[in-house]
């Protein structure tokens, strides 16, 4: 039988795979998640924080939906509460959240479509920049742009590559797999967002263009970092004589 | 004024400053104490011996933003760049009563920008029509997130929108500061995106569009756009204060900027009293590119640069003669400003 340490550890986990779609970082690094508590029934409780009382509110739904999601794919969980605090729009994505809504249905009248289309936009960010990265790296220890330019998903698995370019393709063959999912091994594995293959001759331009993704998801990162960081200190300080949420932060990580 | 190690005089314009009142007396609901919450933690990525108490932040007086400016801070002019925010606060967060005044008594020194709201349809108008005479205005600051009603943000290429800047050309009102940041409406789409600008410039091809904080995080769509529209200016205030904790960060966005900008449109803003500008103009006079981002930039950060981006490139748009400014303020006579760049990547 899993005891309760196990259980937090496995839903730490679960909520390591979703990612701020702006950032393209979990949430877990990110230090979002500022409490988790699994009760005797394996009801999960989550609270979360964001940067500032203003991020955009789709992204929160986005990123409260996506953790209740992961975490009740746990076989054990029996229900997730996922709660945002201090947020404008709070009540509203809580409530959204919680009754399983889409995001237009949570906010009547302020939106006219669901956030697939943000999500998938978001998810080509993650391609390219991830791409970049690895792409950068494989130059960095010799590959030639016209390896790159025709290798497949199998060949790229072939490479023996050291820890840190082990860690840049798992990262991106991820995003690969999830933006194409019916494609296999035999496939191209570096094209455009478009699914057109590249040309290698131009791979520096190509590189240059695709930086741009990074650099704006670096922007939102250290922002986001320097608030949060902000936001905690003042959390402490407004906290310290709070009984109650001394128990609560016992329970958090 | 700055004074270069080698003792060149260099003459500052900050494009960018405020005087607000964030006072719990003037927050009109939590929105308005979030608003400046959020400011403030902006404030801390200043240098520490630059920080501020909490109250000072919510209110300061005109005396300390001259000092600030004026005395500590190289700054010979600024402009107001107002943000109204009348749904947080209940005189306003930006007031152009309160920088009036201010700017009265310091002619010389002091530009105070306008501001309007295309949801106050046609009293806008006339309001905004009384104010460029009351305030001689040249600019205004468009804070396209403000929150109207029900509504929680505008477009530029929104049809009335479309009507206020036919009034800025018909009233002289030709330099448009245009925030480009979080906005939160609509909430199904990239809330960043700055699209609506590219419509704006193609359309008022006689006004100057200048995006303040250059579109970040949104840096390769504004460069995509400045390409396209001569018109387009980078404002970089917000990005020049990243020059303390992420020097390296700032260096690769002048970069892109004199790639694909040129040195000829980027102005200087420091986003007074989030940030002082005295240590971000130290700072950036100090800059140096390095070898790998000269080969990128297509440029290397000359003094020459460093004139127009501090000076020389906003006087253009608001006519002001630096020499003659020179006279008129009691300082030393500044060097020629320097021809055209025409080393641009594209276009």
């Amino acid at each position: 039988m899993m005891n309760q340490s196990h259980r937090l550890d496995e839903v730490w986990a679960a909520l390591g795979t979703v990612t701020d779609p702006e950032i393209d970082e979990s949430v877990t690094v990110l230090e979002f998640v500022s409490s988790m508590a699994v009760d005797a029934n394996n009801a999960v409780s989550i609270e979360f924080r964001l940067p500032t009382y203003w991020c955009a509110p789709n992204f929160a739904f986005l990123m409260a939906s996506d953790m209740r999601d992961a975490v009740a794919e746990l076989d054990w969980v029996n229900g997730v509460a996922v709660k945002l605090l201090d947020h404008f729009s709070a009540e509203l994505i809580n409530r959204g959240v919680a009754l399983k809504q889409e995001f237009r249905d949570a906010f009547p009248g302020e939106t006219d479509d669901d956030l697939q289309l943000i999500r998938q936009k978001f998810l080509g960010k993650a391609f390219e920049r991830r791409q970049e990265l690895l792409m950068r790296y494989l130059l960095g220890v010799g590959q030639k742009p016209e390896w790159m330019a025709q290798a497949s998903m199998k060949e790229l698995m072939g490479l023996s590559l050291d820890s840190e370019g082990m860690r840049l393709r798992t990262l991106y063959i991820f995003a690969w797999r999830r933006l194409h999912p019916s494609w296999g091994e035999e496939d191209l594995v570096f094209v455009m967002l478009n699914g057109v293959p590249l040309d290698p001759t131009q791979l520096s331009s190509y590189l240059r263009k695709v930086a741009g993704v990074r650099r704006n998801a670096e922007f939102n990162g250290l922002i986001c970092r320097s608030l949060l960081a902000e936001r905690k200190a003042e959390t402490r300080v407004a906290r310290r004589d709070d009984k109650h949420a001394l128990n609560e932060r016992r329970t958090s990580l | 004024m700055f004074t270069t190690k080698s003792g060149e005089q260099i003459f500052v314009i900050d494009g960018h400053v405020a005087l607000w009142d964030a006072s719990p007396a003037n927050q009109r609901n939590r929105h308005g104490e979030e608003f400046i919450n959020c400011f403030y933690n902006y404030h801390k990525i200043s240098p520490k011996e630059y920080y501020w108490p909490r109250e000072k932040f919510e209110k300061y007086d005109e005396a300390d933003l001259m000092k600030d400016l004026f005395e500590d801070g190289y700054v010979d002019m600024a402009i107001f760049q107002p943000a109204y925010l009348g749904e947080f606060y209940k005189d306003g967060f930006g007031n152009l009563k309160r920088n009036w005044a201010l700017t009265q008594k310091h002619p010389d020194r002091l530009i105070a920008n306008g501001w309007w709201d295309p949801r106050n349809g046609e009293m806008g108008l006339v309001q905004l029509e009384k104010e460029a005479e009351m305030y001689k205005l040249k600019g205004v600051k468009l804070y396209t997130a403000d929150w109207n009603g029900n509504s929680k943000g505008y477009k530029l290429s929104d049809p009335w929108a479309q009507r206020y800047l036919d009034k800025c050309v018909e009233l002289g009102i030709k330099n448009i500061h245009v925030h480009k940041g979080p906005t939160i409406l609509p909430l199904n789409r990239d809330a960043f995106d700055v699209a609506d600008v590219d419509d704006a410039a193609s359309s008022f091809p006689d006004l100057n569009f200048i995006v303040e904080h250059v579109g970040l995080p949104r840096l390769d769509d504004f460069c995509w756009i400045a390409t396209q529209e001569p018109n387009v200016y980078a404002g970089l205030a917000v990005a020049s204060a990243l020059i303390h904790t992420r020097r390296r960060y700032f260096l690769e966005i002048i970069t892109e900027l004199l790639y694909w900008l040129g040195a000829d449109r980027i102005l200087f803003g420091s986003d007074y009293a989030i940030w002082q500008p005295k240590w971000i103009i130290e700072q950036f006079m100090d800059l140096e590119l390095p070898e790998d981002l000269v080969a990128e930039a297509n440029h290397t950060l000359t003094m020459e640069i460093k004139k127009k981006i501090m000076a020389e490139n906003c006087a253009r748009l608001y006519d002001i003669d630096i020499a003659k400014q020179c006279v008129r303020l009691g300082l030393p006579a500044v060097a020629e400003p320097a021809g055209k760049d025409l080393s641009v990547g594209v276009g």
